[in-house]
């Protein structure tokens, strides 16, 4: 028996004393005895932090991949980036980890300067002045951003690039059975989006992603011209890491960016809690999902922030209001306000290049192995797919005992037949490399995976 | 009582150096300073332009502050005290339930074994997650009382949407989806937003004088277009919904499903579950009942629990126990789809497993007792000053009134909110639920002691006092908070979302 309840039993009988009752179970009385537990919970007794902690190591130690047994190619969206101590640190105060959303801004400026901060930050990097202060993840956030153009447009088909990353599209598949959106995938060619198959007559929204799931950077011109020919919204789904370099979502035109946050400053953590992000043109700004911090002052003139545009919002709107998000990732976002401080300007452009160099260098040694061809021949940022000739996931697996973690496999990301990959599925790996990843660490991953394939 | 209300939770004496404002880092920001420091790879340095098109070059149009690390660390610190915490003091928030967070279930979640993990990776390298996942869902599913779970939902607005989508798909199965969701007229704003998304009409069933669901009007409501209803047991005004089983069998008479909200589940938890009260899907807030700590406003996590009837249309793949006794992700043969890019908030899952197995069953019917009798103390104890709403037996929080404050002296809910701040309190929530006047909501948690409870009422009487003795003054609190009360017409006026905006 462990805990964290101060109540002694001197004082449980002097408060039940104070309200006329001889019991705890006097307070429950009024529940119907029909329905209540009367055996107590089918779960085992309390034990002391120590005990769990010993329990907890065989999760922990069953987890080959681990960063301290396996050095990580893998992305798909999630990236192992550098993140320092000072970050860790500070993200990990514990006032901004133990506060409410910031309700009452007399004394919950730390976060919302924080946001503000964020949201400065997330303007910048995706070209566009409305930013919201994060959502769940990228996922979540495209649904949101379906939502939005929905209610600019008032249609509900919604064509997507199927370059959009699989697991995002199965998301906002899901989403669509309640808002009925008509989602229509667009299939890839050559790893590039073949716009012309489709019908975009009556769309909502044209969705891209920059670079694609498969790392292929796709000319955007093309996706925006077809928004604005037939009146939808861009919506683009953008690598924010790849800000620090190419193009942002403002500069290729997009009405609506969504991005995955992770990068900056999250760890791994097996897929959450991640960050969602969002920004949007000035049209939009009524139609903004979640909460936006805005700049005002106080009663004494000082600046001041506080939520704002609160009106949208499903504590006020309730069922006419944006989106139903309440609670969303604040913490990750302080987090990735302060990891971008940190890199600060060059910083980031510095580990954008990094990747591209690393993953370009990885991808020409691959490329000359036997059996091993790529997916596209078109240019790429800091990710690739290869056709390896043989199942990825078992080419993985064989990885895995020389201590890499190789990748992802595009079968199993996609769960199944899918537009975006022409022919083979189940032998196609997806390879990334961060600014972490050391030229030996590269050259190994080469010979290990040369291993695999029999080479 | 007076005298030991030296209170763990009241944080009146935490410091401040000064009224200034803090700048913004941009402000802070010199050209050629940096912080960051990284890797020596020994990767060739191969210029970007021969490695991309310059078509997709952005000409370094993006600036990011630049700043020392020491300015970095004095920024983000000094922003920090400017900001309430649990670890500060008390924050009784109605519906919010800011309990202590254990600082061990950060410590677990944070180990490299856990969260240096891609959720890429192949299950057969991440047998730990999926067996951690597999154990969360069945204990979470002995709470509730539940069949089985899904643990992707990110938040507990995402759980209810999840659950409406679930109820979709069971309907649709049998041929007509249905039309409409009933929702009490006291519920959280987030349920009859989550109804719109997920394709159905709100109908508002209006509570009785006990602050109750009111039976007969809910059955005159209840048709065959009706999918389900959403209800949260306690409920927002703090009280069990009496007549749950008669509620139970006349939605499930029309064929609805039932729907569980779970943000007060820390009222109940060990007394009665959700299954055995005849729901058929249930959120959990895990930042809620299951301590993970809120962030500023998440990350969560909002796990949903459906029975029997409905575990095959349930969200995946989820990390399924084997024969063999290995774990695999597997889909529901019926599944909705994913609901989360990955496989949720995975660390925050970890912690609300790290605080399920230091309670376990008997820790955590204690602190369902020790909730709801903080709650009960305070409701009384406060009687005087702040009437409660409905006054009788609350559960883990109550909703008391300022209406007799307003109508004597001038003095409305919101003012006594914001002179708690200046008592080293946190405000409870204020005028929520809706159908209450001048509403209060007090939620002290099980994890706050008598003497900061006392400190707490000591604190109101204060102020219930100063509303005598210059009421004005309450209209200009608080003032010793690092800013006063601020401007929101202004912000929602004149909208200045970053740096940028604010330059112009």
């Amino acid at each position: 028996m462990a805990d964290y309840l101060p109540h002694t039993p001197a004082e449980i009988d002097e408060m039940l004393t104070f309200l006329g009752m001889d019991s705890l179970d006097q307070l429950f009385a009024h529940i119907p005895p029909a329905v209540r537990l009367t055996q107590g919970l089918d779960l085992p007794e309390g034990m002391s932090e120590p005990d769990v902690a010993a329990l907890f190591t065989q999760y922990t130690s069953a987890n080959q991949a681990q960063a301290s047994e396996m050095t990580c190619f893998a992305g798909a969206g999630v990236y192992d980036h550098e993140v320092p101590a000072v970050v860790k640190m500070l993200a990990g105060r514990s006032e901004f980890v133990t506060a409410y959303t910031p309700y009452q801004p007399e004394v919950a400026q730390g976060v919302l300067q924080a946001i503000f901060e964020y949201q400065t930050l997330i303007s910048r990097l995706s070209g566009l002045p409305i930013p919201n202060a994060s959502l769940y993840d990228a996922a979540t956030g495209l649904v949101e951003a379906l939502n939005m153009a929905h209610g600019a447009t008032t249609r509900q088909k919604m064509v997507v690039s199927a370059g959009v990353h699989p697991h995002w599209r199965e998301v906002a598949k899901t989403f669509a059975r309640g808002t009925g959106h008509d989602i229509v995938e667009v299939p890839l060619k050559d790893g590039v989006t073949d716009w012309a198959s489709v019908d975009a007559t009556n769309a909502a929204a044209i969705v891209a992603s920059y670079p694609n799931y498969l790392g292929v950077l796709e000319d955007m011109s093309v996706a925006k011209q077809l928004a604005v020919a037939n009146d939808a919204l861009f919506v683009l789904g953008a690598d924010p890491v790849a800000a620090g370099v190419l193009k942002t979502a403002g500069q290729w035109g997009a009405d609506i960016f969504v991005g995955e946050g992770q990068p900056f400053g999250t760890p791994l953590a097996f897929g959450g809690p991640f960050l969602g992000l969002f920004a949007c043109t000035t049209e939009q700004t009524r139609r903004l999902p979640g909460r936006i911090v805005g700049e005002t002052v106080d009663s004494n003139g000082r600046r001041s922030f506080v939520t704002t545009l609160r009106a949208r919002e499903q504590d006020i709107r309730r069922e006419k209001a944006t989106s139903n998000v309440c609670t969303n990732q604040t913490l990750m976002a302080v987090t990735a306000a302060i990891q971008l401080g940190w890199l600060g300007t060059q910083g980031l452009r510095e580990i954008a290049t990094r990747c591209a160099q690393g993953a370009h260098y990885l991808f020409d040694e691959l490329v000359k192995i036997d059996g091993v061809r790529t997916v596209s021949t078109q240019p790429f940022f800091r990710e690739f797919a290869l056709h390896l000739g043989r199942d990825a996931s078992g080419v993985l697996l064989t990885m895995a005992n020389d201590g890499v973690l190789g990748g992802v496999s595009v079968a199993a990301l996609t769960g199944g037949p899918d537009p975006s990959i022409e022919g083979d599925l189940e032998d196609v790996l997806l390879v990334t490399v961060t600014e972490r990843r050391t030229k030996e660490e590269i050259d190994r991953y080469v010979e290990v995976l040369r291993k695999a394939v029999g080479q | 009582m007076t005298g030991r209300a030296l209170s763990g939770g009241r944080a009146a004496s935490a410091p401040l150096l000064g009224h200034e404002t803090e700048p913004t880092i941009f402000e802070m920001s010199v050209s050629g300073r940096s912080a960051y420091q990284l890797r020596t790879t020994g990767v060739p340095a191969t210029a970007l332009a021969d490695l991309i098109p310059a078509t997709h070059l952005n000409g370094d149009v993006v600036n990011i502050a630049e700043v020392s690390e020491r300015d970095l660390v004095a920024h983000f610190t000094r922003l920090s005290h400017r900001q309430f915490s649990v670890d500060l003091g008390m924050y009784p928030l109605g519906s919010c339930t800011m309990k202590y967070n254990p600082k061990f279930c950060d410590a677990v979640a944070n180990d490299p074994g856990l969260n240096s993990v891609h959720p890429g990776a192949p299950a057969e390298l991440t047998q730990g997650w999926l067996e951690l996942l597999a154990t969360l869902e069945e204990k979470l599913c002995a709470v509730t009382g539940m069949a089985a779970a899904t643990l992707q939902p990110a938040a507990g607005a995402a759980g209810e949407l999840t659950g409406l989508l679930l109820m979709r798909a069971y309907h649709s199965a049998n041929g007509d989806p249905r039309r409409r969701i009933l929702i009490p007229d006291s519920a959280h704003g987030t349920n009859p937003a989550s109804v719109t998304l997920g394709g159905y009409e709100v109908t508002t069933v209006p509570s009785n004088d006990r602050g109750l669901v009111d039976l007969e009007k809910l059955k005159a409501s209840l048709g065959p277009d009706v999918a389900g209803i959403m209800l949260t047991n306690p409920n927002t005004l703090g009280l069990f919904e009496e007549e749950i089983t008669e509620i139970a069998a006349a939605v499930h008479e029309v064929g609805g499903l039932l729907y569980y909200d779970g943000a007060n589940l820390n009222a109940i938890l060990g007394a009665v579950r959700p299954g055995d009260m005849g729901f058929d899907i249930v959120h959990m807030n895990l930042h809620k009942t299951f301590a993970t700590p809120h962030g500023g406003g998440g990350p969560g996590a909002g796990p949903v629990a459906v029975s029997k009837r409905l575990v095959e249309f349930l969200p995946g793949p989820k990390a399924t126990r084997l024969d063999d006794g290995t774990f695999a992700w597997v889909k529901p043969s019926r599944s909705i789809g994913r609901v989360h890019g990955w496989h949720g908030n995975a660390m925050v899952l970890a912690r609300a497993l790290a605080y399920i197995d230091v309670h376990g069953g008997d820790g955590l019917t204690r602190v369902a007792k020790y909730a709801v009798l903080n709650a009960n103390w305070l409701r009384q104890r406060l009687s005087d000053t702040l009437p409660a709403a409905y006054d009788r037996v609350c559960m883990h929080e109550c909703v008391l009134t300022a209406t007799p404050l307003k109508n004597k002296y001038g003095v409305r809910g919101l003012d006594v909110a914001k002179a708690l701040l200046e008592e080293g309190f946190h405000s409870p929530t204020v005028y929520f639920p809706l159908i209450v006047e001048e509403a209060l909501m007090f939620e002290p948690t099980e994890t706050e002691s008598l003497q900061t409870l006392e400190a707490l009422a000591e604190a109101v009487e204060r102020i219930a006092q100063r509303a005598i003795d210059d009421p004005d003054a309450l209209h200009r609190a608080p003032q010793t908070t690092p800013v006063s009360r601020v401007d929101e017409a202004r912000a929602a006026r004149h909208l200045i979302p970053t740096e940028d905006a604010a330059s112009r």
